[in-house]
């Protein structure tokens, strides 16, 4: 290709005054797959999606789960989505921005969700995440825990438990933890 | 005095590449003394990565007769670079890798120019990519590939909005541009040597974008990360690297309220390091150590000398072949394993003719008045396309939105405006749409690369003859 090296030094050169420096997005496969995942989109009623940096910012973007039923019923709960430039070869970050009292989900927003991590696929979209966090809160399990306390409550004393949750949904104290009101 | 002999060229064995005629070599190659110095004065190579593999191939290029090179790395030199990055000394930590790299090849290899940039390969204008022949990657992270291999794919879209510049411009801004039968145009080929290695494995591969596979048309080669369950992490740890990520994905923002984990950031690497250490103790497990704990928060695998060496000496060879046409390139990627014994293996991948980063895209002509809500039904009819339901996004904005309602909503406006001016007034550019192709009464979701070109622009004749010419 030596020859066509050549011509373009030469072109450089002529170029170098010429000024051309056009406007460039930056733009990954993945902001391009997520795009698609976003428009296919099929979120049940309980579940609400924003956009805080505007429709321009996909990566970064919030879901709302309000369930429907089970321990959690009344309750909102912010989740916040990070997408990496190479999503899906890697699980897109997510963390609880409500602070909840939940076996599988840590005061710190850490969430316990084998496709996060260990099972997370590229043929997985975001709905299927959403999906998952909807599970969570319909079934929490005390078997994956990330709040060890709050997993031997549900484990030992339901009654306890559902108690506590009621609690910390509506604004209190749990054993020594604050939780704010989110319903 | 006259009757001294002349000492022995420095070139004199590239000169038997490069200087005789032979059986295997590429379709243009031209044999000759003005070759070997076309490609001292011509070839500009820039090398991505001045670690393990990046401090090999400055060498090897260098050795090998290239004389315009450049490097990137963003990284400093740490101690334990020492024993692999050969052209640091214990007197170099601390210092930027790429400066350091460069001087130090550049004092041993007599009339090399090596221009370091120490900074994030995302940090320099696209143009500055296109000032290179080829780009040579040594880098550790899909990332970093990923980002090189798009900007080498003209997956950014390089078309020139104001065509002042007009035949000019597609060699000028030369990334990869497709002609009307969706050939890839010569001059506008950016190719790649994609170095990589973990511990006593690595490949070697030859990116031709439009022609061989790109990064992205085989993505999934890479194995995806070992992710650790959160709940082991937090009650079961049963390895080194369990207390490590512990430390790094739990304890860290429990006691760092909102300040976020940097693992360029030798301070938070050493806190995590500490953390894993206790909780290392706690249960009782053996092996964590300093460098393991940069190795699993990193992700890296413990680098070998000898795989970079053999790897770079691959890729040191096919960016040779690719300038000089001495040789057919590698077609296309090479493995090798040193685990047991040694086993070398080249693979002819083939690239997906319907990639979003490489692929020509579907060709569609457009006048210059069709709104957006026209163009998504024309998408419908489309011989090639049958997409309905289209989703569409331009250079990151995105035009319209089915889904979810809150983005339809904010997207609903632009559908009564022309397509022509949503695309900012750009004669030539690739746009991205997604939607639901039917074929056979089988509806099937796609995500569709389209380059669109607006009749009765000036620019775009312009364009099209300076690419046939
Ligand atoms: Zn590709």
């Amino acid at each position: 290709m030596i020859r066509l090296f050549k011509v373009k030094e030469k072109q450089r050169e002529l170029a170098e005054n010429a000024n051309g420096k056009p406007p460039v997005k930056k733009q990954s496969a993945g902001e391009l797959r997520l795009h698609k995942d976003i428009s296919e989109l099929n979120l049940p009623k309980t579940c609400n999606i924003a956009f805080p940096n505007g429709k321009d910012d996909l990566m970064n973007f919030e879901v709302t789960i309000k369930p429907d039923e089970g321990y959690y019923l009344g309750g909102n709960f912010v989740f916040t989505f990070q997408v990496s430039p190479i999503y899906p070869h890697e699980a897109p970050k997510v963390k609880c921005k409500t602070k909840v009292y939940h076996p599988n989900i840590d005061l710190e927003g850490n969430v316990c969700l084998n496709i996060l991590r260990e099972d997370w696929k590229p043929v997985l979209n975001i709905n299927t995440i959403i999906y998952g966090l909807f599970h969570l809160f319909t079934q929490p399990n005390y078997e994956d825990p990330l709040n060890h306390e709050a997993a031997a409550v549900l484990r030992d004393n339901p009654k306890l438990f559902e108690s506590n949750v009621r609690r910390a949904m509506a604004g209190g104290y749990v054993g020594q933890t604050f939780f704010t009101r989110c319903m | 005095m006259a009757d001294s002999v002349a000492p022995p060229s420095r070139s004199r064995d590239l000169d038997k590449l490069l200087l005789r005629p032979g059986n295997l070599v590429g379709p243009n190659f031209e044999p000759g003394a003005e070759l070997r110095d076309d490609l001292q004065e011509y070839a500009r190579i820039l090398v991505v990565g001045a670690g393990g593999l990046g401090c090999e191939l400055l060498k090897d290029l260098a050795l090998s007769g290239f004389k315009n090179l450049e490097v990137i790395d963003m990284d400093r030199i740490e101690v334990t670079n020492l024993n692999r990055q050969f052209l640091f000394r214990v007197e170099d930590v601390g210092k930027p890798k790429a400066e350091v790299a460069a001087k130090h090849v550049m004092e041993r290899v007599s009339g090399v120019n090596i221009v370091a940039h120490f900074c994030r390969i995302e940090d320099k204008e696209i143009a500055f990519y296109n000032d290179f022949n080829i780009i040579v990657l040594g880098l550790d992270s899909i990332e970093a590939r990923s980002y090189i291999n798009s900007v080498a794919c003209s997956f950014l879209d390089f078309s020139v909005p104001e065509l002042s510049l007009a035949s000019l411009s597609h060699l000028l801004l030369g990334y990869l541009e497709y002609d009307s039968d969706d050939k890839p145009r010569e001059e506008t080929i950016k190719p790649m040597v994609d170095g990589g290695t973990e511990g006593f494995k690595g490949h070697a591969r030859v990116i031709v974008p439009g022609v061989t596979p790109c990064f992205e048309c085989t993505i999934w080669l890479f194995p995806p990360q070992v992710k650790f369950p959160l709940c082991t992490l937090a009650e079961t740890p049963r390895t080194a690297a369990h207390c490590i990520e512990y430390a790094h994905l739990i304890k860290w923002d429990e006691v760092h309220s909102g300040k976020t984990f940097d693992p360029d950031d030798p301070a938070h690497m050493k806190w995590v390091y500490d953390e894993a250490v206790k909780r290392a103790e706690l249960f009782g497990i053996p092996g964590v150590t300093y460098s393991l704990t940069q190795g699993v928060v990193k992700n890296i695998i413990p680098a070998i000398a000898s795989t970079n060496a053999i790897i770079s000496a691959a890729c040191a060879l096919e960016t040779l072949k690719i300038a000089s046409g001495c040789s057919k390139t590698l077609a296309n990627y090479l493995t090798y394993n040193g685990v047991a014994g040694l086993h070398i293996k080249v693979t002819e991948f083939v690239k997906d003719k319907d990639c979003l980063v490489c692929g020509p895209g579907v060709l569609i002509e457009l006048d210059t008045s069709v709104t957006l809500e026209k163009f998504i039904n024309l998408l419908e009819d489309h011989p090639k396309l049958h997409l309905s339901k289209a989703s569409v996004s331009h250079r990151g904005k995105n035009l319209y939105m089915q889904a979810p309602p809150v983005l339809e909503e904010m997207t609903r406006s632009n559908l009564s405006l022309p397509l022509y001016e949503l695309m900012d007034k750009i004669a030539k550019d690739t746009i991205h749409v997604t939607g639901t192709t039917s074929k056979d009464d089988k509806k099937t979701s796609s995500l569709r690369k389209l380059r669109v070109v607006f009749k009765g622009i000036d620019g775009v004749t312009d364009m099209d003859m300076a690419g046939g010419a």
